[in-house]
């Protein structure tokens, strides 16, 4: 129970397109996050899933059955809003209840799960109150008791931390990855958060004006990113992106020359890229490390900008005829203005070709 | 009490008068009197015998000429200061007035009399409060009678004002439809319409579905008020669509998302329209008069029209039993003036 599938799935609001070609299957128990900048369709899809939306075109399937035409009422689903969108005017108790009452159940059995909701999320203490008297951080947890209590097929929830202080976020976000583990039910959940995308999902789905970029775990998504835009969403600070044109070519690997002519060799196996073509070649900020003077086993780099932040410092440097971000360990006395030399020795070089898509990893040479 | 004399009489030129003083001065006061003028004199002037009323010039307050039991004399007689040939002083009671001439007697020894011409003597006055005006109309005219059908018409039209123009500021405002902002639109079209232009057609449709004669056909005819829907429907639109999605969600009904979401949230709103309905209703007159033509169904502001008969009218009785009527209202805006404000503001129009 709890499966979602969701075949070529369209939603346009008079001539304006939302939604295109969605394709996605939800397994029971899975942890799925919806991804992607704002206005990319994410929450309208969720929306759709929840039945607050019709359905422009495809079919969405719950559990095998189609239920395009099913009232969001009758979809066995339970959501959490971005706002908690809770009845101000009914205590927390009734709040809870509201769903259960409309649904015609028993007042025991109503009672019971409430209790049991109120435990699970430590809410008990202020049942009698109203949402206008509890802090951001009691009425994230009173939202989604209202959902738990409903024992839903699957939960929805629609940025449900972005109105939380940055501690009460960690927190919560670590209390929500636990309520999943606990509950084993399955959860969509929707964020422009890189990070609680990464931290909590079992897959990620990275959206983008409508579209479904890549769908994979996050390390795949981290690893392997399926084209420019994915590798430079996830991924605090974002991936350098050195735009090249390839030089030459060898057996083991090809010569790219970047924009102020520097010639990068590197190894990959197996390509058809042709000389004369142009490339991006994506380095991750964490992968550049400072090589120590030695020009010949880096690049010569002027440095804009330092922010140490203690564990680590980040520098924004300029080589290559373009910006270019490093963070390395620990505490490094540098000053703007200073020339260093930056290395990427280990580091898996993204190679995307002219169309934004994904050519291959490569390893410097 | 010093503190209040303080601040009452602070002014912006410190010791001296700054002419913005005296403008504010001017103006408070002289509104103070355009607005309450009119209410006291009302209050005091219903509290005047018939004869105070016909008085010229008029009074504030009731007066009355002071009467005193004479030996000899069956009625109290009234009493003046008159002025005596000699030139002296006297207050002296009248018995008769013949003419130009009044013939008088003093009070302590009544038997003879005094002649005084009529300009000479001025009456002794003092204040009275003509309480008969209150207390007669309550035996003689059917107060109470129209009492309960003033409070019925005005009850039952208020609840049903509130559940008919909160569906409609409901639909209005949280469903999405084609044609929603042109209804809108011609709701509040409407406003532009007189009732003096509606009168004949709405009482043709009222005689003919045979609501002449009842207080239902001046009920039903107010029900639905564009502004009451403005109101709401400005007010419902401030209430987040999340929640409704979420009592989606919850498996609510349309039904208990406008009755268990909607209308506890719209509250103070409906507060504000309750409070223009019981005005409203209290206060009307024209409609009802068309409407009713049977005496045992009048309301309050009919039934006081029964005081002004062709040939004459009973000020007193009509001043009296306005003041009377007025206290509901007054009641009304003493103790829900902080929503009507709130509601003013809301929705900018009163």
């Amino acid at each position: 129970m709890g499966s979602i599938t969701l075949s070529n799935i369209q939603k346009s609001y008079g001539a304006v397109h939302v939604l295109h070609d969605i394709n996605l299957a939800i397994e029971e128990g899975e942890f799925v996050v919806f991804v992607g900048p704002s206005g990319c369709g994410k929450s309208t899809l969720l929306r759709v899933i929840a039945g607050l939306e019709k359905v422009t075109g495809g079919d969405l399937k719950i559990n095998g059955t189609r239920v395009n035409d099913v009232s969001a009422a009758d979809r066995g689903l339970a959501m959490v809003f971005q706002s908690y969108a809770l009845y101000p005017h009914m205590t927390v108790r009734q709040n809870l209840a509201f769903g259960l009452e409309n649904s015609g159940m028993p007042k025991p059995e109503i009672a019971t799960r409430i209790a049991e909701a109120a435990r699970m999320l430590e809410i008990d203490s202020y049942m009698d109150r109203r949402p206008g008297q509890l802090s951001g951080g009691q009425r994230q947890r009173v939202a989604i008791g209202r959902a738990i209590v409903r024992r839903p097929t699957a939960f929805l929830l629609d940025e449900p931390l972005s109105n939380l202080d940055a501690e009460l976020r960690v927190s919560t976000r670590a209390e929500i990855a636990a309520l999943h583990a606990r509950l084993k039910s399955t959860m969509i959940y929707v964020t422009h958060d890189q990070v609680e995308a990464m931290t909590l999902a079992n897959r990620i789905v990275v959206m983008r004006a409508g579209r479904i970029e890549q769908v994979g775990t996050p390390l795949d998504l981290y690893n392997e990113p399926a084209n420019r835009f994915v590798a430079g969403f996830i991924g605090a600070p974002h991936m350098n992106f050195i735009e090249a044109e390839v030089a030459g070519s060898s057996p083991d690997g090809l010569t790219l020359r970047a924009g102020d002519g520097t010639l990068i060799p590197v190894a990959l196996e197996g390509t058809a890229l042709k000389t004369g073509e142009a490339v991006s070649l994506g380095v991750r900020p964490q992968h550049i490390d400072l090589a120590n003077g030695d020009l010949s086993s880096g690049l010569a780099a002027s440095v804009r900008m330092v922010e140490a932040l203690g564990s680590e410092t980040v520098i924004h440097a300029e080589t290559l005829g373009q910006k270019l971000l490093a963070i390395v360990p620990g505490q490094r006395r540098l000053v703007a203005g200073e020339t260093i030399t930056l290395s990427w020795k280990n580091a898996p070089l993204h190679l995307f070709g002219a169309d934004g898509l994904r050519i291959g990893t490569a390893q410097p040479r | 009490m010093s503190t209040a004399i303080a601040f009452l009489t602070r002014r912006k030129g410190g010791k001296f008068w700054h002419w913005t003083d005296i403008v504010t001065w001017v103006w408070l006061i002289g509104g103070l009197i355009v607005m309450f003028g009119p209410a006291v004199w009302l209050t005091f002037s219903s509290f005047k015998t018939p004869a105070g009323l016909a008085e010229f010039p008029p009074s504030l307050l009731p007066y009355v000429t002071q009467q005193v039991r004479v030996e000899g004399y069956e009625k109290p007689l009234p009493l003046f200061n008159a002025k005596l040939a000699d030139g002296s002083t006297r207050v002296l009671a009248e018995v008769r007035r013949i003419g130009i001439v009044s013939q008088m007697v003093d009070p302590k020894a009544p038997g003879e009399i005094i002649k005084v011409r009529i300009g000479d003597r001025e009456p002794v006055r003092e204040i009275s409060f003509a309480t008969e005006n209150y207390t007669q109309p309550f035996m003689q005219f059917d107060f109470f009678r129209y009492l309960w059908n003033s409070v019925f018409v005005t009850v039952t039209a208020t609840l049903i004002t509130l559940i008919v123009n909160s569906m409609a500021a409901f639909a209005l405002s949280k469903y999405e439809f084609k044609g929603r902002n042109a209804a809108m639109l011609v709701i509040l079209a409407t406003l532009m319409v007189p009732l003096s232009v509606i009168l004949v057609p709405l009482y043709s449709i009222i005689s003919s579905v045979g609501l002449f004669n009842s207080l239902w056909g001046v009920i039903l005819p107010t029900v639905a008020t564009p502004t009451g829907v403005f109101i709401l429907r400005q007010y419902m639109l401030t209430i987040p669509d999340e929640l409704i999605d979420a009592a989606r969600m919850d498996k609510a009904s349309e039904w208990q998302i406008y009755w268990r979401i909607i209308v506890p949230l719209t509250a103070p709103a409906l507060a504000v329209l309750a409070i223009f309905s019981v005005v409203w209703r209290w206060n009307d007159f024209l409609w009802p008069l068309i409407v009713l033509s049977r005496r045992e169904l009048y309301t309050l502001q009919v039934g006081l029209s029964i005081y002004s008969g062709e040939l004459n009218v009973q000020w007193h009785y009509i001043l009296a039993m306005t003041v009377v009527t007025m206290i509901p209202v007054v009641l009304v805006f003493i103790f829900l003036q902080r929503f009507i404000t709130t509601g003013i503001a809301g929705s900018g129009l009163k």
